[in-house]
């Protein structure tokens, strides 16, 4: 028996053997998904470098590991998230916190929340407003070629559910805070669901954390529905530790004149492996796909990319940049697919990359795939290091050497800082960025833990 | 005026294939079907050595444990390679020493492709290795090169005459156990081209090879050799065709450039392949694995290709620049009408210091057709200072055609520069707005606009295929008006 057979045998097994205590912490709607899903599982298994979008991320060490945890964590768990806190200056939002893939359940109250949204937990949700969720879940989270969306559908227990009644627009963020703290290695699968109805704006924030230093490896899947004239922002900012693996697969639904903007912030992690789909289902949507990844070590970041173009009219932007150090590798794949009714499409993809050491390695793949003609697309990519020209200018100034190089590299960095929305989020991430080039973030300021081990 | 580009697409699209023409020569044919039997018989008809053999059918077994590369953005129908004829030849006899002892059908058929074969044709300059089905049928001013101490002859009789040559090269750079096609080639090739240029040569004119598939039901599968001392240079071209059939028709060939330190080898290609009808139907497939090695200090390898014809092109060229300094060039237009698909594009392996190259494909699509580019840009721990440079534009005539990129770059040396811009649109409305208000028709403007997009390309290609190509461009192209 091969190891891809090993691993599709062993999490069936692990089904199986915990299906009760899943289903019994779940939602009858959820439960309702699984067999099928675990049946897709079997066949796909998890992705390994034969897959095309796998080709350049290696999940083996972290799938043939033996966790100590897969599913629901302990009653325990919960408190230790009460010691967490982050706090973004001048940044009203409204948070939640999420330990281990399971949000607290009380009812989608948050502080202060005004009227017309529901922050809350996924299984509360299924059970409070069945047909809601019925009419979203499980409807976009479709990729037939990724083994890791079935796996979640079979095992994920609970997750965050929010929703935006239509005209609603908030102005200050959700937070979700994603935490993962336990003293046992720990396999964690949350799934989300995000409903911005018609005329509504919502956005938000998701920060994840890892507070212990176990090996942590976490699959999670979000979907997200935008409606007609809606407007969505989510910005990831991933600052786990080096013995934590990131598996995010973001499904962005888009209908009609909607506008929505997906940015993945990786400071930190073992390995982050972010998948952002893009659907511009409705005629004039626009989508804004962005990234950066600052990693050293032996740092493995994968972003992929996929904007689906089914509408005319639509317009979308990717811009990814990355300072890799150290033994830190990287992958781009970005994928623009625009189909044959998608006339008057404009899509653009930018991928550029600062390899800083001659042992950093940097793969990247952008992808057009087009059957309109009436078309305007383009992509570029680039690898490279830092400008001596400006490097030589900087100094001709008297800066020194460490000095000058920063500044390049927060320089080339603030591209995609800046299109940050949220005034007082993108001082923030300025604030952290340059931390993290200067090598002195290890883990957030006000953190009380000290998960850099 | 939708109409009107309609009728002049219409006209066009099922305009002749000119090549497309049968000669009924006499032929040497072996039954259909492969088995090591067959490749002992192909192997045994050209009186080859043991070794020769023995490399065949280790490719054979090779190719056994392989499987039909699936990866490529092309709609491959299922390929019955029992059903295939490996070997068949025009019959003539042994060591031809003039051209008189050629069937006069044969140099008919070379004639009419416009292939000079006769010596006398000297004005053109070129010599030419002709290939019919499996064989080479001749190769032009043998005499007049040998001179030079330049070898150009057909690959069977390199394996005669120089087979310390053939040993030392043959499979260096394309390894029979390197692809599936590669692999098959190696088994079943029946002949091709073989050149040889000394230490500090430079060929004083332009080397060619013609292929071209006349019977029926026969797969072609023949090997190019080149191998360029230090210090030389040669510019080598290549072209082919096939008669209009309705069946498919596998050619599988394998190109292998040796360029040793300084050398230097342009190599052309204006593929020309039957491209089926206008439903799809016939057509060559057309699997085709090039490779050039740089392997000396400051060598360089230049591939530029026009690809027209073909119902599938599946071809990389590409090179491994292993030598400091060394370069590597790929040019290449693309163009796929009616039911066509191309998955084409190239590899640049940098592997020693300093290495340089640059990637210029324009794809054009219409008709129905898949047009895409799939490229490999590979920077080694080792090879410090690398740049390149890749542009990949793309432009569609037509709404039901689509045009696709699908790049690699692999950095594994922070010194390494790569860049790659592509670009997909449609011929502006602008454009076509300018050249009209000059009196020039939208059918005239897109010619124009076709043929200014691919100069760049175009440019690189020797006098005598600039003409052809630029012929081919616009007789493939003319009223796709999309």
């Amino acid at each position: 028996m091969d190891k891809k057979t090993q691993t599709i045998k062993r999490f069936s097994k692990l089904f199986t053997d915990n299906s009760s205590r899943i289903e019994n912490n779940s939602a009858g709607l959820i439960n309702s998904y699984r067999g099928d899903a675990m049946k897709q599982f079997v066949e796909l298994g998890i992705p390994d470098r034969k897959n095309e979008s796998y080709r350049y991320t290696n999940l083996d060490p972290w799938f043939n590991a033996d966790y100590k945890s897969y599913f629901v964590p302990g009653e325990e768990d919960f408190k230790a998230a009460e010691n967490f806190e982050c706090e973004v200056a001048d940044l009203n939002s409204y948070d939640l916190v999420l330990l281990n893939g399971i949000p607290p359940r009380y009812n989608g109250t948050l502080d202060g929340l005004p009227e017309g949204i529901w922050v809350g937990s996924l299984v509360e949700a299924a059970e409070k407003y069945p047909d809601l969720v019925a009419r979203h879940y499980g409807r976009y989270a479709q990729n037939g070629k990724d083994g890791l969306i079935p796996l979640n559908t079979a095992l994920a227990s609970d997750g965050i559910f929010v929703y935006i009644e239509r005209g609603v627009t908030l102005t200050n963020p959700v937070q979700i805070i994603n935490l993962v703290h336990s003293d046992r290695d720990m396999f964690v699968q949350h799934r989300n669901l995000i409903v911005v109805e018609d005329e509504a704006k919502l956005p938000m924030i998701v920060c994840d954390h890892a507070l212990s230093p176990q090996k942590f490896l976490t699959n999670a899947v979000t979907e997200v529905y935008v409606g007609e004239n809606a407007h969505f922002d989510i910005l990831r900012v991933q600052n786990e530790h080096n013995n934590a693996a990131k598996l995010t697969h973001t499904f962005i639904h888009q209908e009609k004149n909607s506008y929505a903007v997906s940015n993945n912030i990786t400071l930190h992690g073992g390995l982050i492996r972010n998948s952002t789909y893009h659907r511009l289902n409705g005629e004039g949507a626009g989508s804004n796909a962005l990234g950066l990844y600052l990693t050293d070590r032996w740092q493995h970041v994968d972003n992929f990319v996929s904007i689906d173009h089914a509408s005319p009219n639509c317009t979308s932007n990717q811009l990814f940049k990355g300072v890799l150090d150290d033994f830190a590798t990287g992958a781009f794949n970005g994928r623009i697919l625009v189909n044959r009714e998608a006339q008057k499409t404009l899509a653009y993809q930018k991928n550029n990359t600062i390899l800083l050491t001659d042992d950093a390695r940097m793969d990247t793949k952008p992808q057009l795939e087009i059957y309109a003609d009436d078309v305007k697309c383009s992509h570029g990519a680039t690898v490279g290091q830092l400008d001596e020209d400006a490097m030589f200018y900087l100094r001709s100034r008297g800066i020194n050497k460490d000095e000058a190089r920063l500044m390049l590299m927060f320089g080339f960095a603030r591209e995609v800082i800046e299109k940050i929305s949220t005034e007082a989020l993108k001082i923030r991430i300025d604030d952290l960025v340059l931390k993290r080039l200067r090598g002195e973030l290890s883990r957030c300021a006000t953190c009380s833990i000290n998960c850099d081990k | 005026m939708e109409k009107e580009q309609d009728k002049i697409l219409n006209e066009v699209t099922s305009g002749d294939y000119k090549y497309g023409f049968y000669t009924d020569i006499d032929m040497e044919t072996i039954p259909k079907g492969l088995n090591e039997d067959v490749v002992r018989l192909i192997s045994a008809k050209k009186q080859e050595p043991e070794w020769m053999l023995e490399f065949r059918l280790k490719a054979y077994k090779a190719w056994q444990g392989k499987k039909m590369p699936q990866w490529a953005h092309l709609k491959i129908p299922e390929i019955n390679y029992q059903d295939i004829i490996y070997y068949a030849a025009p019959k003539q006899k042994a060591g031809l020493s003039s051209l008189d002892e050629i069937d006069p059908e044969l140099l008919e058929t070379f004639n009419k492709l416009g292939i000079p074969l006769e010596e006398q044709k000297r004005l053109t300059g070129v010599a030419v290795d002709a290939v019919m089905d499996s064989i080479s049928v001749k190769t032009t001013f043998k005499e007049t090169l040998a001179e030079l101490g330049i070898i150009f002859c057909s690959f069977s009789e390199a394996v005669r005459e120089h087979p310390d040559l053939v040993k030392k090269y043959m499979g260096t750079v394309v390894p029979y156990t390197d692809n599936y096609f590669a692999a098959l080639n190696s088994a079943v090739f029946s002949d091709g081209s073989f050149c040889y240029i000394p230490k500090g040569v430079r060929c004083p004119m332009e080397l060619s090879t013609y292929f071209r598939i006349n019977a029926a039901n026969t797969g072609q599968f023949e090997r190019t050799l080149i191998v360029a001392e230090d210090d030389s240079y040669l510019s080598y071209l290549e072209g082919c065709t096939a008669p209009m059939r309705d069946e498919n028709q596998l050619h599988a060939a394998i190109v292998e450039i040796v360029a040793e330190r300084n050398a230097e080898v342009k190599y052309s290609t204006v593929q020309n392949w039957y491209p089926g009808d206008k439903n799809g139907k016939g057509g060559i497939y057309n699997f085709v694995t090039k490779r050039g090695i740089c392997k000396g200090e400051n060598s360089k390898i230049s591939w530029t290709q026009v690809e027209t014809g073909s119902a599938i092109t599946w071809k990389y060229p590409s090179c491994i620049l292993k030598g400091h300094n060394s370069s590597g060039e790929f040019y290449s237009v693309a163009v796929t009408n009616n039911h066509q698909q191309a998955d084409t594009g190239t590899k640049m392996i940098h592997m020693g210091k300093n290495t340089r190259s640059i990637i210029v494909s324009k794809g054009i699509s219409a008709g129905k057709s898949q047009n895409s580019y799939r490229g490999l840009v590979k920077v080694l721990k080792n090879a410090s200072n690398a740049r390149n440079f890749s542009q990949c534009d793309s432009l569609l005539l037509g709404d039901k055609c689509g045009a696709h990129t699908f790049p690699y770059v692999e950095v594994d040396n922070q010194t390494g520069i790569v860049e790659h811009e592509a670009t997909t649109s449609k011929i502006g409305e602008d454009q076509i707005f300018y050249c009209n208000q000059r009196g020039i028709s939208t059918e005239d403007a897109i010619g124009l606009i076709v043929n200014g997009y691919a100069k760049e390309v175009l440019n690189k290609l020797p006098m005598e295929f600039a003409v052809e190509a630029q012929k081919l461009l616009q007789i493939s192209l003319e009223g796709s008006v999309g």
